[in-house]
């Protein structure tokens, strides 16, 4: 019995953070953007300082009517927010917060966590090819791309961290951290996020729903509930990014001090700064171009992720 | 005998949490959609149906031939991806006791495939825009 409860409310505490998370880095981004923007961002929602506008927001889109155009593959097209938005939800219960406290203790922690979150960008093409606009083929496509190019650096910068903590659990890699790993995996750390955030189709790699050419990309066609969900797995994206590179890079629970008391506030504190860099990284770099992501992707990020594991290689066996 | 089962139970516990979990997301896209369907208008018109390109009546069928530039990618990806997976097993036991040297003269084999692979697809030209 106290088995079950203890899974419900690991289950329940998932779920939360899942709902929350999201939402917060999304009102930062508001309040973050127009500050940076010389603006005030959301003032009027809730009272202070607008803290409740995507509430709001959350309110309108339940409210608007759920177009499906005519031409479009109904099913497909209405299933993919779900694909989309699902995939992070189920990454989140494999993250450790603290020392003991992970929802769920995955063997192969790295590899189910890339693994899973792969499928995300699948919502993405489903989006773009059911939608049957063109320009929303054009950002499936665009994704498609992206996910290809991405996809190789994210796995070997994590590949690095598995060789270095001899294991490819989550937990295990907290276990074996020392701080001098984080300048010895720093190229590693650098590749993963920055792959990362052209995996989560986030600014400067916003490429496949770049407004100004193709609209909204593989999300032209959507409004109301359906949209708001692609929108909440764009965050729950960014949580889940900043909390894996903060657990594989940065050494999850372990601080100055407290690690025992105190780990799940280290965990929230470093994927918070992740967070704001995000943000900061949309505010400051104009979009690449395609070329310029697959370049980038192909002889700068795979490269380096190359370099890195020979560099893990060696300095590991050379302790051992 | 006992151990193994022992093991395998706690391999099954922990995906059946991670499945209990994607049957709680399912149920709440469910409950969500399903609110939605309660909550909101349905006012189809003929305009609201059509596909959306500019506000201009689209021309010809959403699902055009498209040129798919990037497909060449899609090889070099496959062909890299199924190389990295083989990293993660090799990367738990690699600086186990009595391996050390060798399977590092392993690694760089390994990474000296990859990088002939890029080196390769650069020099054919297929990394290189205009």
């Amino acid at each position: 019995m106290t088995d079950a409860l203890d899974v419900a409310v690991r289950l329940l505490l998932v779920f939360v953070a899942f709902l929350v998370l999201p939402l917060v880095v999304g009102q930062t981004e508001h309040k973050v953007m127009a500050h940076m923007q010389g603006r005030l961002g959301p003032m009027y929602a809730g009272g202070f300082h607008g803290w409740a506008q995507l509430v709001a927001d959350g309110v309108k889109f339940a409210q608007k009517e759920d177009v499906v155009p005519k031409d479009a593959d109904r099913r497909v097209f209405q299933l993919a927010p779900a694909v989309a938005l699902l995939p992070y939800l189920l990454v989140l219960v494999a993250i450790p917060v603290a020392p003991g406290s992970v929802g769920a203790v995955v063997d192969a922690g790295i590899f189910f966590a890339l693994a899973v979150m792969g499928v995300g960008v699948l919502g993405s093409l489903m989006a773009g090819w059911a939608s049957a606009n063109k320009f929303s083929l054009l950002g499936g496509l665009r994704t498609a791309a992206q996910l290809l190019a991405y996809e190789l650096p994210m796995l070997l910068a994590a590949a690095s961290v598995a060789m270095a903590a001899g294991t490819v659990s989550l937990t295990g890699v907290l276990d074996a951290f020392a701080w001098w790993w984080v300048p010895w995996q720093i190229v590693g750390a650098l590749v993963f996020f920055v792959a990362g955030l052209a995996e989560l189709q986030r600014p400067p790699f916003d490429m496949p729903v770049a407004d100004s050419e193709i609209i909204f990309g593989a999300y032209t066609e959507y409004t109301g509930l359906r949209f708001a969900l692609f929108l909440l797995a764009e965050y729950a994206g960014i949580v889940v990014l900043c909390a894996l590179t903060t657990v594989l890079f940065l050494g999850g629970w372990h601080g100055p001090w407290g690690d025992d008391g105190l780990g799940w506030l280290w965990t929230l504190l470093k994927t918070a700064v992740l967070a704001f860099v995000v943000i900061w990284l949309r505010v400051s770099y104009p979009r690449l171009r395609e070329d310029q992501l697959q370049k980038l992707a192909w002889t700068v990020l795979v490269p380096l992720a190359l370099a890195q594991i020979a560099l893990t290689g060696i300095v590991k066996v050379a302790i051992n | 005998m006992r151990e193994p089962t022992v093991v395998a139970a706690g391999y099954f516990d922990t995906y059946s949490v991670v499945g209990l979990l994607a049957v709680v997301g399912v149920l709440f896209v469910a409950v969500a959609f399903g609110a939605g369907r309660l909550l909101r208008p349905v006012v189809p018109t003929p305009e609201k149906l059509l596909t959306y390109e500019c506000g201009v009546d689209p021309v010809g069928e959403g699902w055009a031939h498209t040129q798919v530039r990037y497909y060449v990618y899609a090889f070099l990806y496959v062909i890299f991806a199924v190389d990295s997976i083989f990293l993660f097993p090799w990367a738990t036991v690699f600086a186990a006791p009595g391996y050390g040297a060798t399977t590092l003269v392993e690694m760089f084999v390994f990474l000296g495939f990859l990088a002939v692979g890029l080196l390769y697809a650069y020099k054919k030209g297929v990394l290189a825009w205009t």
